[in-house]
């Protein structure tokens, strides 16, 4: 009688599948790996290029034309003071939109239409956004190349960002919280302001780091907007004319002396040490304060 | 009747006066709160606004300087001399096509590759540490992957390729390829990660291997996600700007070969805005009707993703 299951066969088919899914798995692993090794690959290129560039007068010198003096101080400050304006603007108009979106619209087609309106902006070149505030805030408006200007183009950039993240974490407070706040007689706003908001403040704290490092890293719009690079003296108020990291790098980068890829690989460093920084402390305060219902 | 708080003494009377009082204000911030809230997320609907009317009303002033014909159908793209000077979108348009052709190449393959990995093979503890060192690729400033292709991917190139010019459509190319992986990755992974375990278990049940489920049962259940991830991948190395900007040239010539210098929608506007160009000269508005067709070419393909992701997802 002939065997219903002849394993020899069995083995002979199951090999060659067998063969394809672990040759495959591997190749699989190595794509996800290659994304890692060009990370390496880049840091440690631009660690060595920086090395013996990158030191205390790296830091407190302005620009040069000379790639031994120059350094990254106006940079540096005027990143710090493009955050006075980013910051505020963008959180409080992204928490805004987030809490009229998740506590007080009604689900109808405007509330649908803001909402994707919202993830259209998230796609938006941020090259059109430094049109927008080319327009807008430096001619219209006559703020000139200021950090104001350049401040409210960041704001509009990342706010669909800060929205997005809000909302996450203000839908994350369960609703018992509210119900319990209602229940003693608290007002819609009171519950709001005194039980959701602080419960969600982690979350929207993380996001909102998160995307304030986007809007330290961002180039295209300032390059737009005209934002100078060559500036040797420090803004004293937000109607002063700036220049940040990002830009002093791609102007360092066009420049034909080789020295100047030292220059701005050293400065690529100080730009990533920034972000490092703030991506760390979005890390600590999820792991520290984030709640779990 | 009268009720003692410290020295003194509240009338029944006085204490509805006073709790009046307070609700009042409360009243006040009940009915302004929620205007106040509405004005900022109006905010958003204002940008778009904004955006909207700058683009317009900027390129309209260049279509009276410059016929829509001769912008859509020359192959020349000749801005700055005023007197023989040609606008004809198509170089920029095909320097855009390239980059972003051979950013897919690298950044679709790999994302989804990637993607496979973490959804089906990786174990619980692999994910949690390879999802987040892929999403730092995402985070890097584009600035930075500029210069790694000028400085590092060219000159590497260069021994492999010996006629590849300093200035070149493939290094920047393959470096925003790179930086879209995580992309694709990542939004695959969650169109993969929310196939239902049953339908895996049934094919493997069946006597599949983790590949056939993976390419014959999970990927095709999942298309309408990955699908949409891609649309987004191309959206986003369409509006790139920085790294065609360091290492792409400024050369706006109509050619497909990868090797030459390019120039880009993108780089384009950023060489414009960083010389100097007079406000209210052809080139000055030019660079919103470029603007535009950036804008128009982005904003088809994330609608384009919503509207796959909306109308094609399998609901389990």
């Amino acid at each position: 009688m002939e065997k219903l299951i002849d394993k020899q066969r069995v083995v002979q088919h199951m090999n060659g599948r067998l063969l394809r899914n672990n040759l495959l798995k591997f190749l699989f692993f190595l794509a996800t790996v290659f994304g890692l090794i060009v990370l390496i690959v880049l840091l440690y290129r631009i660690l060595t290029q920086a090395i013996g560039w990158l030191n205390f007068d790296f830091l407190n010198n302005f620009p040069s034309r000379r790639p031994e003096d120059a350094g990254i101080k106006a940079g540096l400050v005027g990143s710090l003071w493009l955050m006075v304006i980013v910051a505020p603007v963008s959180l409080i108009l992204g928490v805004g939109t987030a809490i009229y979106l998740e506590e007080y619209a009604k689900k109808n087609r405007f509330t649908d239409f803001i909402q994707t309106n919202i993830s259209n902006l998230a796609g938006v070149p941020s090259i059109v956004f430094g049109l927008l505030g080319l327009t807008l805030f430096v001619r219209e408006l006559n703020l000139g190349r200021s950090i104001l200007a350049a401040g409210l183009t960041m704001s509009l950039l990342v706010l669909p960002v800060i929205v997005v993240a809000a909302q996450e974490a203000i839908r994350a407070v369960p609703n018992q919280l509210r119900e319990a706040s209602y229940g003693m007689g608290a007002t819609k706003w009171q519950t709001i302001y005194r039980i959701v908001l602080p419960a969600a403040i982690p979350g929207i704290l993380t996001g909102s780091i998160l995307a304030l490092s986007r809007a330290i890293g961002e180039t295209a719009p300032l390059v737009v907007l005209g934002i100078p690079t060559f500036l040797a003296y420090l803004p004293r108020g937000i109607l002063d004319t700036f220049t940040v990291m990002p830009m002093q790098i791609y102007n360092w980068t066009s420049r034909p002396q080789a020295d100047f890829q030292h220059v701005a690989a050293a400065g690529i460093v100080v730009l990533l040490v920034v972000l490092i920084l703030m991506n760390s402390i979005a890390i600590f305060i999820r792991n520290k304060f984030q709640k779990r219902y | 009747m009268a009720m003692t708080d410290g020295n003194r003494s509240y009338s029944v009377r006085e204490m509805i006066k006073e709790n009046k009082k307070k609700q009042s204000g409360q009243q006040f911030m009940e009915w302004f709160m929620p205007k106040l809230l509405l004005l900022t997320a109006t905010i958003s609907v204002l940008t778009t606004i904004g955006i909207l009317f700058t683009l317009l009303f900027e390129t309209f002033i260049f279509f009276e300087r410059v016929s829509i014909v001769e912008f859509l159908t020359s192959k020349e793209w000749l801005p700055w001399d005023e007197k023989t000077g040609s606008f004809g979108i198509a170089p920029l348009v095909t320097g855009t096509l390239l980059t972003t052709a051979i950013a897919m190449v690298v950044a679709i393959p790999m994302g989804l590759a990637s993607a496979i990995y973490l959804s089906e093979y990786a174990s619980e503890k692999a994910r949690k540490v390879l999802k987040p060192i892929l999403e730092v690729l995402a985070g890097i400033p584009t600035i930075v992957y500029g210069f790694f292709a000028l400085t590092f991917v060219t000159p590497l190139l260069q021994k492999i390729i010996p006629s590849l010019g300093i200035f070149n459509a493939l290094s920047p190319g393959i470096v925003m390829g790179v930086m879209i992986i995580p992309m694709v990755a990542s939004l695959s992974e969650d169109a993969m990660s929310s196939v239902p375990n049953s339908i895996r278990e049934g094919a493997l049940g069946l006597g599949s291997t983790k590949l056939e489920v993976a390419l014959k049962v999970v990927l095709p259940a999942a298309t309408s996600g990955i699908a949409a991830s891609f649309m987004l991948a191309i959206s986003r190395a369409v509006g790139e700007t920085m790294i065609v900007a360091v290492a792409g040239g400024s050369s706006p010539v109509f050619t497909f070969d990868v090797t030459k210098s390019i120039q880009t929608l993108t780089a384009y506007i950023v060489q414009v805005t960083t010389g100097d160009a007079g406000y209210g000269t052809t080139v000055y508005y030019s660079i919103y009707a470029v603007g535009m067709t950036l804008f128009v070419f982005t904003l088809a393909m994330n609608l384009l993703a919503q509207y796959i992701s909306r109308r094609f997802r399998e609901e389990y």
